[in-house]
């Protein structure tokens, strides 16, 4: 097992750890933005899609397949922060009218 | 550019995507965080364009401009109401997208026996298990909310015997490659083969417990993200697929809680099939009878009330009745009725879906209530308006054991004065469970379309 491995486990346990914690201080309110959120989070896997496409002697088949991956994963990144931020925009605080 | 600088600037992002999680905990932030995070992700795709391994920038950039253009515009067009489907979908894409670069890399890596280690290798598996699933089941959860496939759960006889032995052979394939096994054919089977255990798998699952799978598989796109992190040995991937991993995790397990069922239970329990030993058991109930009202009796209530509740289902997204829910109770605002909106947690077809409607239609956020809070409010409450509600405000989860729902937290409406129930018609809800809630002596109906009988309210208050 290399040293590499077990740096990327630590970091991988660390941040289930950090992400149950920040998510259970979102409240029920939010749980909508919180679910699209981290679906434009985990449209992250971009960065995977650009290396395999980005590569430069590679056959038909890696081509084709990257392609579509950064497609897909680009389709996830943008709907994904869009999506959320129309819903975020229209959670409004007014300041309650005086009652006549 | 060096790997320590590309690690160091990925940083950047991973504090991003923390901070906007972080900034969700309050609807002030929200959106700010939110705004962070999508520069976080900008940050890693420059950076990631900077690499040296990266020379063919025109493939990506037309990858990139095609899918964006897409995510864009459905994102922009999408109606609230349409939300949950939409999720599902962009949840998908990232599944797949995952599931395809694990396919590449196999492809790439594997021609020299013995080069790909076995870490490497695992990952590669455990991404194109996972992601392909996630890209199917979620294309099959955004089918039938969309109703392109009917939402009633579909089931065949030895359906969970032909699903445990789909994925043995799945499973066999994957410990195989992880093995080292290098054959081009045994990651097609992984992908084939995962991708009919994602369809079959949530096929039987009806539409009302869409939301739970959505969830869920929400977290297995971020595992497939993690797992792709372990094999490009990037720590970007797996931070924030953990992340997303964790958080799909927390909101699928709080789902469980808020319907009193396990997650088992969701997933292959196939809920129309507890439906049919109910009823029976609470017969002294159904000896009432239910009291149905006019526009006008109910107007009069709501308009002469120093506290009215909103209770919205399903039934207002369906009728598309959200702004004239908030016309009618800014208009009892402007009466001096004291109004809110009590929420359940699991009404709708999303977690906090209803909170989402009623923000698009202007109601002030801290006039949603959770359900803990509502409930202390109901016994000072002088008109409860159940709106498209049904299951959630069903008494026989607190007090009929028989009740496939009993157990499950609901709002008490009926603690309040008075009830009105907006409904269709008598019809049972989607587990065709009785609601003795409607023969409560406390109960009048209101029957018709939410959006009809919500508009003829506003009308007569108007006319008082």
């Amino acid at each position: 097992m290399s040293a590499q491995l077990v740096t990327e486990l630590t970091i991988l346990v660390l941040a289930i750890f950090l992400g149950f914690e920040v998510i259970s201080k979102v409240p029920t309110l939010l749980h909508t933005p919180l679910m699209s959120g981290t679906n434009a989070i985990h449209g992250i896997v971009i960065v995977g899609a650009m290396l395999v496409a980005g590569l430069g002697h590679k056959d038909t088949l890696t081509t084709i397949v990257g392609l579509i991956a950064v497609v897909l994963a680009s389709a996830n990144v943008v709907g994904g922060f869009v999506v959320t931020d129309r819903m975020l925009e229209m959670f409004k605080k007014r300041e309650k009218k005086p009652v006549p | 550019m060096s790997t320590e600088v590309r690690n160091l600037l990925y940083l950047i992002t991973i504090v991003a995507f923390i901070l906007a999680l972080r900034f969700l905990s309050s609807p002030a932030t929200a959106r700010r965080g939110n705004q962070i995070g999508a520069a976080g992700m900008l940050v890693a795709i420059v950076v990631t364009f900077l690499q040296n391994e990266v020379v063919s920038y025109w493939e990506i950039a037309v990858g990139m401009v095609v899918g964006g253009a897409f995510g864009a515009v459905a994102a922009r067009k999408v109606r609230m109401t349409a939300m949950p489907q939409m999720v599902a979908l962009f949840n998908g894409v990232g599944g797949g997208a995952a599931a395809l670069i694990s396919l590449a890399e196999f492809h790439i890596r594997a021609p020299d026996p013995g080069t790909l280690k076995t870490d490497i290798s695992a990952s590669i598996m455990l991404s194109a298990i996972i992601g392909s699933i996630s890209f199917a089941g979620s294309m099959i959860a955004f089918a039938k909310l969309q109703e392109l496939i009917r939402g009633r759960p579909i089931v065949y006889p030895l359906q969970q015997a032909t699903n445990a032995l789909l994925f043995a052979a799945v499973l066999a394939a994957g410990i195989a490659i992880a093995a080292g096994a290098e054959q081009q054919w045994l990651i097609w089977t992984l992908l084939g083969g995962s991708a009919l255990f994602g369809v079959l798998f949530v096929l039987p699952i009806g539409g009302a417990d869409m939301p739970v799978v959505i969830s869920l598989l929400n977290a297995f796109t971020g595992l497939a993200t993690a797992a792709t992190g372990f094999e490009l040995e990037n720590n970007v991937l797996i931070v924030s697929g953990m992340l997303v991993g964790a958080s799909g995790t927390l909101l699928t397990v709080k789902m469980g809680q808020a319907m009193n069922r396990s997650i088992a239970n969701v997933l292959f329990g196939a809920f129309g099939q507890l439906a049919p030993s109910v009823g029976a058991t609470d017969a002294g109930a159904t000896d009432g009878h239910v009291r149905s009202a006019s526009a006008d009796d109910v107007a009069v209530m709501l308009a002469y009330a120093n506290k009215v509740v909103f209770v919205p289902g399903y039934g207002m997204a369906v009728a598309q009745a959200q702004h004239d829910v908030h016309s009618l109770a800014a208009l009892l605002e402007s009466r001096g009725v004291e109004v809110s909106y009590a929420i359940h947690p699991v009404a709708g077809r999303m977690p906090g879906h209803m909170n989402v409607l009623l923000a698009e239609a202007n109601v002030p956020y801290p006039q949603l209530k959770e359900m803990d809070e509502a409930n202390a409010e109901f016994p000072r409450t002088d008109v409860a308006l159940v709106i498209g509600a049904n299951d959630v405000v069903n008494p026989d989860a607190r007090s009929n054991t028989g009740s496939p729902i009993y157990g499950m937290p609901i709002l008490n409406v009926d603690s309040a004065q008075q009830v009105v129930v907006l409904k269709r018609s008598m019809n049972p809800g989607f587990a065709g469970i009785e609601n003795p809630l409607f023969l409560n002596p406390k109960t009048v109906m209101l029957f018709g379309d939410a959006k009809e009988s919500v508009d003829k309210l506003t009308a007569a208050v108007k006319s008082l």
